[in-house]
């Protein structure tokens, strides 16, 4: 018998309700930009049109942040278990409009169907669950007798994890007691915009929270509105330094979670078909556009042949292709720019001289797509080495004794994430102190907890979100 | 590949020179990650099977069945219902597909015999070696598996002493199972590593390679008497150890996963491990078996659902 092809299983589009067109979510209610002008927003899987988006300028922003400062004055004074009350509200309508949220994430931003369903979207709601629980126990996070809020948040998140970045940036915000102007992604708004009705559902005070759409100078405005108190951003390094350009000498607060390279260091003693999942997880899960994903494969030389091997086979069962499929692996680019980036890098690859593999797998026409690549003989010096692909494309390179694994490991201008395979403990630990990364799993990759806090080293940004730790970065530390 | 795991076909033959080299070998294949195990069983989980190919897989699910009866109460009677069902699952639609064998005690098997006929293609396997537990002499197991043989069985489901296994008397283990495997004759061996009872994967990993070093046609999970039994990680992983194995000798080694199976669900997601893990070769009853009892109704009535669109009942299968 042939191998089974599993029948197409598609996940219904029809628990999304579109709008034809969305304004900007300002004050408790959606309004229509300044300017009067609105973009597509497209799936990436087949480039339909989804719906119209409003471009905010600055006067849309400046709206935003007078409704949000207003509306801090009385959601600061509020106790922490009433606002509580709200974040639970939100992180259990969010539970129940699971599925919706699933399928539109992965309609908006191509991921596959059993990512947003069974990772996103879960921890999303894990997430509003978590910073609720801190909202009435501030006092005891170790920032003084009694901290206080920031003031206004203004927050910009990238494509890669539409509503999740959404939730890293507004549940802690809100659990201090800030209220938020939050940016999306120009690509990806439209998890952002369902979140609106949801904080209308939930009977958030108006202006607690404010979704402005638009491009990157309306990300741009945000950062630089005199009204905002504190910057979040999360995205590529570039932009990051632009933003701690425009904060510097200002008031304002700044967390940063930028780029990454991360290594997925692979001992000869590992587990090894797990290690193989976890090095296919580590740069395949969500395209590679990770900002933690394991894009430097790290070998042992001695095994380093067969650990290739094994993933090359592995790769070969990868199914990819569309999003809402129940039995896709791996979904589409998230937008044309990207695939543009990934294939010059890849090319670059080619060029400077590693090898490069690709699965075998049929690519729909329409729609951004690369397939699964790794490269072989890749050398410290390759661009593909060091600089972010933010696609599903593999770089392996091999070393000799546990020193020069951490060696080219840290040899990177990122420090955001590694991963250590040996069923050896006192290595895991040895290894663990050394790297210099903000997040370092062992024999598992991209693995998520609200509890933990997360965020990088060197140009990887600074400050972290998650955990007790998430907390610092809308709190006003308090020495009464 | 030349070499997988580090281990060239000769060093297979040099794995069983002494208790040591054994014992080397067995501890010198890389580890099982638990977490990392069942979680990647857990995602395989979630494939989602639908349409034409729901029916395929569940016609391929029923032609790869061991349909069991193990009991105490076993009578001729009992078997030859059995067997009837076996030949013709379905009484309402012919076009079922008949299991791939019976699997009785070894007395049974005349009856057996006798109910299907010698031309039959349905395999009749007997469980030998003083099933369940294993505990009885080298002799009494080998005069057990000799009976079975001379009464017609075509294939033996034997147990390991997994005592001696969780002792380390791994070459005991190994010597067993080649001295019941010469017993065997023609017939094909399944050695059973009741995994149950070994409780780690990286003893459900090297029990796998003991019993494939030692002449398994197939390594099957359990007895059914002992829970856990075919749990999707310990088939993950003995799915990992056949498909290793063929990619050093290029011997395929079948696999029998046996116990807890009842579902249509559960059915179809151990052919998925099959799919994704050694693939398409072991997609046939010749290198996958199921050992189950109650499994079969369950299919048929799924496959009555995809036929007529709507469940019939528990009615419209046969109670045997």
């Amino acid at each position: 018998m042939a191998r089974i092809e599993y029948a197409p299983a598609p996940e219904s589009r029809a628990v999304v309700k579109l709008r034809r067109q969305y304004g900007l979510f300002i004050d408790g209610e959606f309004v229509e930009p300044a300017s009067g002008e609105y973009y597509a927003t497209i799936n990436p899987a087949d480039e339909s049109p989804l719906a119209l988006i409003a471009e905010g300028g600055e006067a849309d922003v400046d709206r935003a942040v007078r409704a949000a400062r207003r509306a801090f004055t009385k959601w600061s004074k509020l106790s922490g278990a009433e606002r509580a009350k709200y974040i639970y509200r939100i992180a259990r309508i969010l539970q129940e409009r699971a599925r919706e949220f699933a399928v539109l994430e992965s309609m908006n931003n191509g991921k596959p169907i059993k990512e947003s369903r069974d990772v996103d979207i879960p921890l999303v709601a894990a997430h509003f669950f978590h910073y609720a629980g801190w909202a009435d126990k501030l006092e005891y996070a170790g920032f003084g007798p009694n901290p206080r809020p920031v003031g206004v948040a203004g927050q910009v998140i990238p494509w890669n994890f539409p509503l999740l970045m959404l939730s890293w940036k507004i549940a802690p915000a809100l659990a201090c007691g800030n209220t938020v102007v939050l940016k999306p992604a120009q690509t990806t708004p439209l998890t952002a915009l369902l979140f609106a009705e949801v904080c209308q559902q939930a009977e958030l005070p108006a202006g607690v929270v404010n979704i402005v759409t638009g491009h990157n100078q309306t990300g741009a405005a945000v950062v630089a509105h005199k009204g905002v108190d504190k910057v979040a951003f999360t995205g590529s390094t570039a932009v990051g330094r632009q933003i701690a350009e425009t904060v510097a000498g200002t008031r304002k607060r700044l967390t940063l979670e930028l780029g990454g390279k991360g290594a997925n260091i692979v001992f000869d003693d590992a587990a090894m078909d797990q290690a193989v999942e976890g090095i296919v997880n580590g740069i395949y899960f969500n395209q590679g556009h990770v900002c933690c994903a394991g894009s430097r494969l790290l070998v042992q030389e001695s095994v380093a042949e067969e650990v290739v091997a094994r993933l090359k086979r592995r790769m070969q069962t990868l199914r990819v292709g569309d999003p809402l499929d129940k039995n896709t692996d791996v979904g589409a680019i998230n937008s044309a720019a990207q695939l543009a980036r990934i294939s010059e890098l890849s090319d670059s690859g080619s060029t400077e001289g590693a090898e490069r593999w690709s699965s075998d797998c049929a690519l729909p026409d329409k729609g951004f797509w690369f397939a699964p690549t790794v490269f072989t003989n890749v050398s410290q010096a390759h661009r593909i080495a060091r600089e972010e692909i933010f696609g599903p494309v593999l770089s392996v390179l091999t070393f000799r004794t546990p020193a020069e694994a951490i060696e080219k490991a840290n040899n990177t201008q990122y420090g955001l994430a590694a991963g250590i395979w040996t069923e050896k403990g006192s290595l895991i630990l040895k290894m663990a102190s050394e790297l210099r990364a903000g997040i370092v799993w062992a024999n598992t990759y991209n693995k998520f907890d609200p509890a933990s806090p997360f965020g990088g080293y060197k140009e990887s940004g600074y400050g972290r979100e998650g955990g007790r730790q998430g907390l610092a970065g809308y709190l006003e530390a308090d020495h009464v | 590949m030349t070499l997988v795991l580090g281990i060239s076909d000769s060093d297979l033959a040099a794995a069983t020179g002494s208790d040591a080299a054994l014992r080397r070998f067995l501890f010198g294949l890389p580890g099982v990650d638990q977490v990392g195990a069942e979680a990647r069983a857990a995602a395989l989980g979630t494939r989602s099977i639908k349409a034409q190919t729901k029916r395929d897989m569940i016609d391929l699910a029923i032609s790869m069945i061991d349909l069991t009866t193990l009991e105490g109460a076993d009578t001729p009677g009992k078997v030859n219902a059995l067997c009837v069902k076996a030949q013709h699952p379905d009484p309402t639609d012919q076009s079922a597909p008949h299991t791939a064998a019976v699997c009785v005690y070894g007395d049974m098997v005349p009856y057996a015999l006798q109910a299907l006929g010698p031309d039959s293609p349905i395999r009749i396997a007997a469980v030998a070696t003083a099933f369940p537990s294993g505990r009885a002499s080298l002799d009494v197991k080998i005069l057990d598996v000799r009976d079975a043989v001379a009464n017609g069985a075509h294939e033996i489901d034997m147990v390991i002493d997994r005592g001696a296994f969780l002792s380390g008397r791994y070459m005991q283990v190994f010597e067993e199972i080649q001295a019941v495997k010469q017993a065997c004759e023609h017939a094909h061996l399944k050695v059973i590593l009741e995994t149950g009872e070994l409780q780690t994967y990286d003893n459900v990993r090297r029990a796998s390679w003991l019993a494939m070093l030692a002449g398994a046609d197939f390594i099957k999970t359990s007895t059914g008497k002992v829970q856990p039994a075919a749990t999707a990680p310990v088939v993950l992983v003995m799915l990992e150890a056949v498909r290793d194995w063929h990619a050093i000798t290029g011997k395929h080694i079948g696999m029998k996963p046996a116990g807890g199976i009842r579902t249509t669900k559960d059915a179809l997601k151990m052919l998925v491990l099959v799919n994704e893990i050694p693939g398409e070769d072991w997609l046939s009853p010749d290198l996958f078996r199921i050992g189950a009892s109650t499994l079969l109704n369950d299919l048929l009535l799924q496959r009555q659902r995809l036929r007529d669109g709507g469940y019939s009942g528990p009615n419209y299968v046969t109670v045997d």
